[in-house]
């Protein structure tokens, strides 16, 4: 078991649940100090891949090493240097916020004194050392995110799970999650992520795989996949509900790639300003136009003719 | 060349969960907690049973006049207070094992976040029985405080029942936490009452076994009939062999219990 290697190897992992396929098999390698994400729509296999990588589902067939260990024989040895942020919080509501880290700290077997004084740092970390003696329950969403990513850190772990990190978070509280995330990144610690917000993925993941229908469609790192699929910029033109799909002929050469939405027309382009002075010349005057940098999103819609939040 | 054992082999024997129990303690320690800023209810603990028994020793006491068991004439008071104390045991590690243990496996999550951990389904499912015993303990060793401060202990031996009320509750909080991992929805529920109510009606607890003449073999079927009689034993301190059987009845329905609801907490939770 060398330290340095990958403390996540997947191959031809597969999840079924009776007749149903949540994982097809797949391939992953997550690298030591990375922040690897899982990019995809719900149901696309993301939360099924990170419980099995978590050790609290046996995969149905195929191979995962976790730490190089295997997960369901050694399950508790994995577990012991891992920290693991669900998708909904699922805090002690019994509990006072400090209780909270210290019973999980207890549940690693780290002494009483040791973890008093890891839960203080851990909540003064989230900026929550305030509510230290709050019950959980009047907490608001983000707060309660934040202990359960200090909750996740009581055991010094080498692998952090993070499933929807932000989900269901205001633009603010997502911002400060996010801007913690980078803090712990920047200690070394590997991250594995889940998410179907595009900009969280381009955030946080130095590298990541777009999942859909159980399989991978994509991996690289956020630009890297960017250049590969799609044009640099986006011209998106809106021509009312329902007649955007009237106008493609019209349109047609104005970008590299069209993409029609029902609500508006994407034009892949390397130039988007460029691109919509050729709309003005040949007298198309949309409702509204909008140039914007391409984004994962993009990568999506290209790989799979669906936007990832329907 | 190492010998390795073959964990398989085990398993043939004894459940592969009970291997992977090595910290139930951390879910007590947790309840301890919990219950910390309630501890009030343990008063309740001792006056519940002190009014019930005295309310006995006014009213149907009088009424009934002495009971025989053994051979032996015994006041009525003296022999219904045991039957008491081991339903009481019962009604204790039942309620905390359905009710409590379903809403936090289904509503509150907190055995899916504790699996997270090295923690295991056998350390939960013990942990939590465990609980439920300690508070029964407490609860027991109360009920024979009010016994003995109403005048109806008969023998030294009554310190015998707080242990033989702890078997009881093991038994009866892990055939009731088994049982909850099976339940869907809180109407569930429902038969719980619909069977501790009879167990407490028909196990001797208000009358002796002879009563039912022919029919007497159908008690023995009561798990609480056994708690009853060794209860009652520990009372009027007199010990006999076949008493063995009724302890033994009572640790093969804990064992049985306890393999149960870890295995299905693990086949619930770790999907």
């Amino acid at each position: 078991m060398d330290a340095i290697a990958s403390p996540v190897v997947a191959t031809g992992l597969v999840k079924q649940f009776g007749d149903f396929t949540a994982v097809a098999g797949i391939d992953v390698e997550v690298a030591p100090g990375e922040a690897f994400g899982f990019l995809g729509p719900n149901g696309a296999g993301k939360t099924s891949t990170m419980r099995m990588i978590g050790c609290v589902s046996p995969p149905t067939s195929g191979s995962l090493r976790i730490f190089g260990l295997d997960p369901v024989a050694d399950g508790r040895q994995i577990r012991a240097r891992m920290g693991v942020v669900p998708q909904l919080d699922q805090l002690d509501n019994e509990l006072t916020v400090m209780e909270n880290l210290v019973i999980y700290g207890r549940y690693f077997d780290i002494s009483r004194s040791d973890v008093k004084a890891k839960a203080k740092e851990l909540l003064e970390f989230v900026q929550l050392t305030e509510k230290a003696g709050s019950k959980v329950d009047p907490l608001s969403g983000g707060q309660k995110r934040r202990v359960s990513i200090a909750r996740s850190l009581i055991n010094d772990p080498d692998l952090l799970l993070l499933d929807e990190p932000t989900t269901g978070l205001d633009p603010q509280a997502r911002h400060v999650l996010w801007d913690r995330l980078y803090q712990l990144k920047e200690r070394g610690a590997t991250q594995v992520i889940t998410t179907h917000f595009m900009d969280e993925a381009e955030q946080l993941c130095d590298r990541l795989v777009v999942m859909d229908g159980g399989l991978i469609v994509a991996e690289g790192s956020p630009q890297g996949l960017i250049a590969e699929h799609v044009r640099r910029e986006v011209l998106e033109v809106r021509f009312g509900y329902g007649r955007n799909i009237e106008m493609m002929p019209a349109v047609d050469g104005v970008g590299d790639r069209i993409e029609v939405l029902p609500d508006r027309l994407l034009i892949y382009t390397d130039d988007g300003d460029a691109s919509l002075s050729e709309l003005h010349r040949r007298q198309i005057v949309p409702e509204s136009a909008l140039v914007r940098r391409s984004s994962l999103e993009d990568v999506f819609l290209k790989l799979t003719g669906r936007t990832l939040v329907e | 060349m190492s010998v390795t054992l073959n964990p398989a082999a085990h398993t043939r024997i004894v459940p592969a969960v009970v291997f992977d129990i090595k910290r139930p303690q951390r879910m007590v320690e947790r309840s301890i907690m919990v219950a910390r800023r309630s501890w009030m209810v343990l008063l309740s603990g001792f006056f519940e049973p002190f009014f019930y028994l005295l309310s006995i020793r006014i009213g149907l006491s009088a009424l009934v006049g002495d009971v025989e068991v053994g051979g032996e004439l015994v006041p009525y008071d003296q022999f219904v207070a045991p039957g008491l104390m081991a339903a009481s045991a019962m009604n204790g590690a039942v309620f905390d094992s359905t009710m409590n243990v379903f809403f936090k496996l289904k509503h509150s999550k907190l055995y899916d976040a504790v699996l997270t951990t090295p923690m295991s389904a056998g350390d939960v499912a013990l942990g939590e029985i465990a609980w439920a015993v300690l508070r029964g303990a407490l609860y027991s060793t109360a009920f024979m405080l009010a016994m003995w401060a109403l005048g109806m202990v008969q023998s030294p031996w009554i310190v015998l029942s707080v242990p033989i009320c702890v078997l009881i509750g093991f038994s009866f909080a892990a055939i009731g936490m088994a049982l909850t991992t099976f339940m869907r929805s809180w109407e569930d529920f429902e038969y719980v009452p619909a069977i501790t109510l009879p167990l407490f009606l028909f196990s001797a607890t208000f009358y002796p076994v002879s009563q039912y003449g022919d029919w007497a073999w159908l008690v023995q079927l009561s798990p609480l009939y056994h708690g009853v009689v060794l209860v009652r034993a520990s009372n009027l301190g007199e010990w006999s062999p076949a008493l063995i059987g009724h302890a033994v009845v009572l640790v093969v329905l804990a064992v049985v219990g306890a393999t149960v609801a870890s295995r299905r907490i693990e086949r619930l939770l770790l999907t």
